[in-house]
């Protein structure tokens, strides 16, 4: 069994949603990580939920760095353990520096709640393994900032080193501005750190796990990872 | 006019307080002495027409409440319905009309935090929220400002609180431009054991305040929404309150934490008329009193008086009686999640509202005169209908221009049946309504089943929420859900009060039966203009009247609602400009199973379409028939030629029952594959949605011949008749048909199929005349960018 964690900040919203997919789905042991907790070596997997942690005043995820559980979240990460950012947790990684870059205002500054469609760039990773090679899938996007930024230098590391995992695309794989749904550079949808073992996203992949609401595309994340998972394990 | 006379406030105070002179006398006469400057604002607020409902009460008392699933009925925070399987939904529906056209962005924003409020308020987690809007013409550059302010503002709320906004309806109309409608519904589900109730009880049990601070935003909110909105209105800002979805999202886990305990007795959220109404209402409620120190109050500014607390609408406070001893407990709640909670007063035996501050009583009023015992107006009708209304119902389609298979002839120019179809898509009233909940977040929680615009109505998965463990993997369970709408015609409502009210409810069922849901309540939402003028009065009445027979014929009793009365802008002359009477009807239903719904699209070429309700070619031929598809007040009407005139669609409602339970039926037992009703546009616009929402072509065959005597754009446009249209797997048609000859004869027929992507949409009559033919692509960019288009325009 691999053990997930799900961080419960102030004005977190998509808590339960993630929670109701790894325990309720695919059975595995879930607890909810208060912001203030710091011990949280019994976990496998952390992931940073959607929503808007503290309120998102200020920036997205810029209160939530200083919570004790993200100090926690960063030493997780730095034994190699695995970390997950959902749309603010994707935000509040990159603010707390475990990925590179920002999330600014979408391009045309409205909310954007749509289905969009993504191509796997990478599946030699326990996140994507579950997926084929420059598959093409659709997942739910909801937010208002999620317009990726980066210097240059930044964006060339991250493509030298095969770092992005999620692109936004057209249904037939080819990306272009046309279908980049928020202005974020290089279509990036989802990032992980160089090591592999932390990943930021702006889609939903829990949105997308459940038979019952129809596209099950972001299942193949959670299960790839617990495949993953029970393979590195003794 | 004596109790003026002597005593301390001039008719400018009182004006200002929203009371006239005679309420004043009756203050008087309760209080035994003249009330003080706080607690003339008390009464002020809990007086008005958003508090006390004194102009509509004796209306109001004719609608049906009582059913088999209904748990609390009117008079509480929001209504609640047993599901079975021990689910129980709460749903209300709630204006902030006033505010959004002063500051269309908080005033939206606070409309769906004081809904959601009253919602959890009661111990159920909130799941959905829907919203019925109103503006004005959007070619006009305040409209597009107002509009978008509102959508922004809604999805600001909506988004951050993490409550998927579902669904919603939006008409454009001029009679909106200078007073926008915004109501909010939400629908949630029950996290408590008991239903946490708003009656304080317990004499000694401490009296908490709870959730953000005090200040001076929003004052005497409640009683600028009961007065007509004029140029001077955008300087009553403070009248609209801010809103921090962020603590309300906190405050909600806090409270729902806090239910749980066992330790409160009684909730009430703190909305209109802030700590004045709760108090009042919550001792009126309990029988007993409550005895409140302000000073105890947490603030966010200094200086205030206690008229300014007792008047004050900030936003996300709640109130709470709570067993003495166990304060402590629920504090520590509110704390963890960086909310303020302080024990502020206690429950007295004393049936009285008593008001300290610095060491002083500040007011003192005895509860039920407030809250209860409030004034009534009793108005009388006119005698006959007012000029308005008989004028229009003189207007017959006779009056239209010669129309031909080919066209209609509009001053000179030939406009073929598709040149119409077109344009009516493109009216922002039919149009895809995407730029809006685009901007809404529909998918968190993780249960939207059928997502906005794909369907009749909202359908939200059931899932208790907390506690409740699934199995993981289990495939063999069933999953039910429930589905909800908002829905009125304001032209028709405009044109004939009665039916028009009528065809909302009917239609709100009719919405829900699309989807597979059986209806079940109501929660209505009465906007109107002022019931002191006999028009607005009759309006009113003749509505309400309406609302009650229908959901009595369709057994979907009302449990609770909101009503937003002096609806008007006063133009530069000082002339009252009504809005059109807006009585919205939020419905939920059940959806016993969720593998059994539909969406509104095509789902597989070669599928049988049928029209059920009024026959196409039948419409006027048998009397009974007669008015029920009709041009009267349709949208082909006010799009096409420019007016609002005739006789609505009236309403069968014994019809509307049985082609609904037929849907129903058909879906229920897997042979449906689309369900979509005739609204809007009528027959030609309900098949052309079922192509765009589907992507698949469809050809129709017409039950009338090219030379009938029958107008073309009434078969094509006509609205009302109680009708559905519906696409059926081909290998249970024989299943389907007979079905619907034992239960449904002469109500339905069979008019074509659903063609390939690539094929177009096309209507002939039955000797094969073409009437419309359209490419699908064609249609879904009139009908797409409609609304996308004038937004972006400068």
């Amino acid at each position: 069994m691999i053990k997930f964690g799900v961080v419960v900040f102030p004005g977190s919203n998509c808590d339960r949603d993630v929670a109701y997919v790894m325990r309720d789905l695919l059975g595995q042991p879930t607890r909810m990580v208060w912001h203030e907790e710091t011990e949280i070596a019994d976990l496998d997997v952390i992931v940073i939920p959607g929503g808007f942690s503290y309120g998102d005043y200020l920036r997205c995820g810029a209160i939530a760095r200083f919570s004790p559980v993200m100090q926690a979240t960063i030493r997780h990460a730095e034994q190699g353990k695995l970390v997950l950012g959902i749309c603010n947790g994707f935000q509040v990684l990159t603010e707390v520096g475990l990925l590179p870059g920002a999330l600014v205002r979408n391009r045309d500054l409205h909310f954007i709640c749509d289905r969009v469609s993504l191509k796997v760039e990478r599946t030699d990773l326990a996140w994507t393994q579950a997926y084929q090679p420059q598959q093409v899938i659709t997942l739910p996007i909801a937010h208002g900032e999620g317009c990726y930024y980066a210097d240059p230098d930044t964006l060339a590391s991250l493509e030298n080193n095969r770092q992005i995992l999620f692109r936004y695309c057209a249904p037939t794989g080819d990306w272009g501005e046309a279908d980049n749904p928020n202005g974020s550079l290089h279509n990036i949808a989802g990032i992980c750190n160089r090591q592999g073992n932390v990943l930021g996203m702006m889609p939903h992949p829990e949105r997308a796990a459940d038979p019952t609401l129809g596209n099950t595309d972001g299942g193949g994340l959670f299960k790839g990872l617990l495949k993953a998972i029970a393979l590195s394990s003794p | 006019m004596t109790a003026i006379a002597t005593g301390p406030f001039s008719l400018e105070d009182l004006a200002s307080e929203g009371l006239k002179p005679e309420e004043y006398a009756e203050i008087v006469h309760r209080l035994g002495r003249h009330p003080n400057r706080a607690e003339l604002g008390m009464f002020g607020v809990m007086w008005s027409e958003h508090c006390c409902y004194k102009n509509s009460r004796p209306l109001l008392k004719q609608f049906p409440t009582e059913g088999d699933r209904v748990l609390v009925g009117p008079g509480e925070n929001a209504g609640v319905v047993d599901l079975g399987n021990g689910l129980r939904l709460a749903f209300k529906i709630e204006s902030h009309n006033h505010p959004s056209a002063v500051e269309p962005f908080q005033g939206a924003a606070t409309g769906v935090g004081g809904i959601l409020r009253d919602i959890f308020t009661m111990g159920a987690r909130p799941i959905a929220i829907l919203n019925s809007l109103r503006f004005g013409s959007l070619a006009d550059v305040r409209t597009r400002r107002l509009f978008s302010g509102v959508v922004a503002g809604i999805s600001h709320y909506g988004n951050a609180v993490g409550v998927p906004t579902v669904g919603g309806e939006v008409y454009f109309d001029p009679a909106y431009n200078g007073n926008p409608l915004v109501n909010a519904m939400a629908l949630g589900l029950m996290e408590t054991p008991d239903i946490v109730k708003s009656g304080a009880a317990g004499i000694g049990n401490p009296v908490l305040y709870v959730g953000s601070t005090t200040g001076r935003d929003g004052m005497k909110g409640a009683s600028f929404a009961s007065a007509e909105l004029s140029a001077e209105s955008v300087s009553d800002r403070p009248a609209v309150q801010v809103g921090d979805p962020f603590l309300e999202k906190s405050l909600i886990e806090a409270c729902l934490e806090a239910f749980k305990t066992g330790a409160v007795v009684a909730a009430q959220d703190m909305g209109a008329a802030g700590i004045t109404c709760s108090t009042s209402e919550m001792a009126a409620k309990g029988g007993v009193g409550i005895d409140l120190d302000l000073d105890l109050i947490p603030v966010r500014e200094t200086g205030m008086v206690p008229y300014e607390y007792l008047l004050s609408e900030s936003q996300e406070r709640m109130l709470f009686v709570a067993h003495k001893g166990r304060e402590q407990e629920l504090i520590e709640i509110f704390e963890r999640w960086g909310l303020h909670a302080v024990v502020a007063g206690t429950v007295l035996a004393e049936p009285v509202v008593r008001i300290r501050w610095q060491g002083k009583i500040a007011a003192e009023i005895p509860a039920l005169a407030l809250a209860e015992n409030t004034p009534i107006y009793y108005r009388d009708l006119p005698e006959s209908p007012p000029d308005y209304a008989q004028q229009a119902w003189a207007w017959t389609s006779q009056l239209l221009p010669a129309c031909s298979q080919a066209g209609i002839d509009l001053a000179g120019n030939l406009i073929s049946w598709n040149q119409v179809l077109c344009q009516l898509l493109a009216s922002p009233t039919i149009a895809s309504k995407s730029w809006i909940y685009r901007q809404y977040d529909h998918q968190v929680q993780n249960n939207t089943v059928l997502l906005p615009g794909r369907a009749d109505a909202a359908v939200i998965r059931l899932r208790p929420l907390e506690g409740a463990k699934s199995e993981p993997e289990q495939t063999d369970r069933i999953e039910s859900g429930v589905a909800a709408t908002v829905d009125c015609n304001p032209r028709y409502v405009y044109l004939h009060p009665y039916e028009g009210a009528k065809a909302a409810v009917a239609e709100a069922a009719r919405n829900l039966s699309c989807v597979g849901a059986q209806p079940l309540a109501v929660t209505d939402n009465l906007n109107f203009g002022s019931p002191e003028n006999p028009i607005g009065y009759w309006q009113l009445a003749e509505a309400c009247r309406g609302l009650a027979d229908a959901c009595r014929a369709l057994a979907t009793p009302v449990t609770g609602g909101n009503v937003s009365l002096y609806n008007e802008t006063l133009d530069a002359a000082g002339k009252p400009q009504p809005i059109y009477p807006t009585p919205v009807v939020g419905m939920v239903g059940l959806v016993p199973d969720l593998e059994r719904i539909c969406g509104q699209g095509w789902q597989a070429s070669g599928d049988l379409i049928y029209l059920l309700g009024i026959p196409v070619g039948n419409e006027n031929l048998d009397p009974t028939h007669q008015g029920q598809v009709t041009l009267g007040g349709s949208e082909y009407l006010a799009v096409i030629h420019n007016t609002v005139a005739g006789m609505p669609p009236l309403v069968d409602l014994a019809l509307e029952q049985q082609v609904q339970a037929a849907c129903r039926h058909g879906i229920e037992q897997g042979w449906v594959h689309s369900a979509h009703d005739c609204a809007e546009g009528g027959l030609a616009i309900a098949l052309a949605e079922s192509c765009i929402s589907g992507d698949r072509g469809a050809e129709i065959h017409l039950s009338v011949i090219a030379d009938t005597s029958q107008r073309w754009d009434q078969i094509l446009f006509g609205e009302g008749g109680a009708r559905i249209c519906l696409s059926v797997e081909s290998q249970f048609q024989s299943l389907w048909e007979s079905y619907l000859q034992t239960h449904l004869a002469g109500y339905w027929q069979a008019i074509g199929r659903v063609t390939a992507k690539s094929e177009d949409l096309e209507l002939l009559t039955s000797d094969n005349l073409s009437l419309i033919k359209v490419k699908i692509n064609v249609i879904r960019e009139c009908w797409g960018e409609a609304i996308v288009s004038q937004m972006m325009a400068k």
